[in-house]
């Protein structure tokens, strides 16, 4: 993984600092809640319902034992014994305190983190695919564009007051794991026809009350031009993007207003310009050095098929049901990618404790872990685990609520903190999330119903990514009462889709009902192989609302 | 207060520009027309001898200025509030497209915080409303050593100077 070097490091204990002051500032009086608010938000730091909310920068998902350690002690110390993991693999820790927040950015910088442009209308957090270099057929590592990219947007002086928050997305593989056309900038490396690997860029995606997937505006844009068409789109929204009305300001809105035609004819003209000047070509040297930091780790010659592994799997029923949804292929033999899913039956989605933060550590040195990623669908990844390990890890994982085996299905449910922690929240999301979980806990039928992606959204804003779930669940504010929509139809990976809206919402209890109602007109129809989006693709919204709605 | 930025380093200096409404006359001297004003009576407000500015408002691009934009000595760039930053990138196209060399000035609702960034952009003169300490807008341009983007400033960025070091090592070894 990337590892920082003194300029690095440097920039980001002077950062610390220079927050300090602006805190002083802020509890002398010196600075109005409104002026320290960008100040505060572009360094991760939210005033939510109860308390402070400081979001902690995770670039592309990627955290060493070390700095997972580092985490737990933050939680520990600095908030209450816990961290939510978020659909940008980013950590939240809800219970912050202001005087206290510069003490934690310091004790992050020591382990090369940070909460820089976490929030704020500014570049955020560059996310990746979490199965980067382990997925076999990825084309090269996302992250080393992601890293690079992390480089240039830190700190940007042009690109720190955007109309709006700037979401960048970097995958490399067919398979999408990180939901990449919901992003404002969404990147996938490409080979092309001569041969030459490249990047093709996907603009205006983005969810909130105005939903759409990201347009192609470069079919394939050169390895040394990437940062000037990156440049380019960002001039391009920066001057004409809506300031007028927050809900019209992402890029989104440009795109889609003026037309992707319109967009690449700006944004074009604009490339040429900046290509002319040569400043941000990126040379190859550059590319090689930042790409030596994600060379495989040093990989075993393993055979294929591993006895052991498949003698555990036939002995104890539990692991291989595990196996079967939270283990995937990697792409060296004798080696797969594990899936922790934090998302027990009846818990908190994404939540992490203290204690499994310091014990995933240590399960790290115990396996030869050097990375673990953060999934967008706010789970854990060991990414090059040797086949042969994984009954003992599974073993560990067990008692530490590890080693819920259900990635992927019915229970696996993203959902935002909602109204238990947001003040843009409508409705909670949390406990809708437990009672389906709930409902649906017996693992036979889960494995039964197979891939179900289940997202809530407690507002319109759609951090829970109701939009793309293939059961989407948005909670809103009916005079007072909470009360849930349901969506249908929505996809975040490679084949993706926006969610419909079904009709009239339910409250807190008809909902768990309701999401019943849709997987059994589901079953009902499905024919043999098919996942639930299949058969919803295939008949169409009629059937389910006909069900959800009868009376 | 009007800071300017010289070599990196800033110091207080009098504001030797009148600003002119739209329908004002014109006093003798420096003086510093709204855009509209200038679009209008472009040949006579150049045909005068002393210095002159023109104000941006917002959405205004500097390229509106075409060729003009040389004969001129000043730019302001008004900002409304401080979370508008268009003014960042028409201070980069200004100097970097335009090849403008004369003053760009900020004016209006901009923080502290916001200065070393419009520095880096091409901004070269701050009129500062709020009442902040001299050394306190003196080290607005240092808290952060280093940069990781190229812009108008010319500082090394962390890449050249990471290239630098390599560099000087390979000497000090061969």
């Amino acid at each position: 993984m990337y590892r920082y070097d003194e300029f690095d490091a440097q920039f980001v204990r002077e950062r610390a600092e220079q927050f300090r002051g602006q805190v002083a500032r802020r509890i002398s009086g010196e600075l109005t809640e409104d002026e320290f608010k960008p100040l505060r938000l572009m360094n991760g730091l939210y005033l939510q319902l109860h308390a402070y909310m400081l979001r902690i920068a995770i670039p592309y998902g990627t955290l060493s034992a070390r700095q997972l350690r580092k985490l737990a002690h933050l939680t520990r110390k600095y908030d209450r014994g816990y961290g939510h993991f978020t659909t940008r693999q980013n950590l939240q820790l809800h219970w912050a305190q202001l005087p206290r927040v510069p003490d934690m950015l310091v004790e992050l910088a020591e382990v090369e983190m940070h909460c820089i442009q976490t929030s704020g209308n500014s570049v955020r957090n560059i996310s990746a695919d979490p199965f980067a270099g382990a997925a076999a057929g990825e084309l090269e590592d996302p992250r080393i564009l992601s890293e690079i990219l992390r480089q240039w947007s830190t700190l940007h002086p042009e690109f720190s007051f955007l109309p709006r928050k700037f979401k960048f997305c970097v995958i490399a593989s067919d398979e999408d794991r990180a939901a990449l056309l919901i992003h404002d900038i969404a990147i996938k490396v490409i080979r092309n026809d001569s041969g030459e690997l490249g990047y093709r860029v996907y603009v205006g995606g983005g969810l909130g009350r105005t939903p759409y997937l990201a347009l192609e505006i470069g079919s394939f844009v050169a390895k040394p031009d990437i940062l000037a068409f990156c440049e380019a789109i960002l001039r391009v929204y920066n001057e004409a993007g809506r300031r007028d009305n927050i809900h019209k300001a992402r890029v989104k809105i440009l795109v889609h207003q003026i037309g992707i035609e319109e967009m690449r004819r700006r944004v074009e003209a604009e490339f040429i310009e900046i290509k002319k000047t040569g400043v941000l070509e990126l040379p190859a040297e550059e590319l090689a050095r930042i790409g030596a930091y994600f060379a495989d780790p040093p990989f075993e010659t393993l055979p294929a098929r591993c006895e052991a592994f498949e003698a555990a799997k036939r002995s104890h029923s539990d692991f291989a049901d595990w196996v079967k949804t939270n283990v995937a292929p990697h792409k060296m033999p004798g080696y797969a990618i594990a899936t922790l899913s934090l998302k027990p039956i009846g818990k908190t989605p994404g939540d992490c404790s203290s204690e499994q933060m310091d014990a995933i550590a240590a399960l790290m040195n115990t396996f030869g872990q050097a990375e673990i990623r953060v999934t967008h669908e706010q789970n854990l990844v060991l990414p090059h685990m040797r086949s042969s390990d994984l009954f003992a890890l599974w073993q560990k994982l067990v008692p530490l609520e590890l080693a819920t085996a259900n990635h992927g299905l019915v229970t696996d449910i993203i959902a935002c903190p909602g109204l238990d922690y947001c003040d843009l929240a409508n409705a909670r999301s949390i406990p809708i999330a437990q009672a389906i979980a709930k409902r649906f806990a017996d693992l036979e039928r889960q494995h039964d119903l197979g891939e179900l992606k289940i997202k809530i959204s407690g507002c319109i804003n759609a951090c829970g990514h109701h939009h793309v779930g293939h059961i989407g669940i948005l909670g809103v504010d009916r005079k007072g009462v909470e009360n849930y929509q349901i969506l249908l139809g929505g996809s975040g990976a490679e084949d993706a889709s926006l969610a419909e809206i079904m009709g009239p919402g339910f409250d807190t209890e008809g909902i768990v009902d309701a999401v019943e109602n849709v997987i059994g007109t589901y079953t009902d129809m499905r024919q043999k192989g098919e996942r639930f989006l299949d058969t919803y693709r295939r008949v169409g919204a009629v059937p389910f609302k006909e069900r959800l709605y009868a009376r | 207060m009007l800071v300017k930025l010289e070599h990196g380093r800033a110091r207080t200096v009098e504001d030797l520009f009148v600003a002119v409404g739209d329908d004002e006359s014109l006093p003798h001297g420096a003086i510093v027309v709204p855009l509209k004003r200038f679009l209008a009576e472009t040949t006579p407000l150049l045909a005068r001898e002393t210095p002159l500015g023109v104000r941006l408002e917002t959405g205004d691009t500097p390229q509106i200025l075409g060729e003009h934009i040389h004969r001129l000595a000043l730019i302001v760039l008004h900002v409304p509030y401080f979370k508008d930053g268009r003014g960042f990138s028409w201070a980069r196209l200004a100097r970097t497209r335009l090849g403008y060399t004369g003053e760009i000035r900020v004016t209006g609702h901009f923080l502290k915080d916001q200065m070393a960034f419009y520095a880096r952009v091409g901004v070269d003169v701050f009129d500062i409303a709020q009442n902040i300490p001299f050394a306190q807008i003196e080290a607005a341009f240092s808290e952060i050593s280093n940069v990781y983007q190229p812009a108008f400033d010319g500082r090394a960025t962390i890449r050249e100077l990471r290239a630098a070091k390599r560099a000087a090592a390979t000497i000090s070894t061969s």
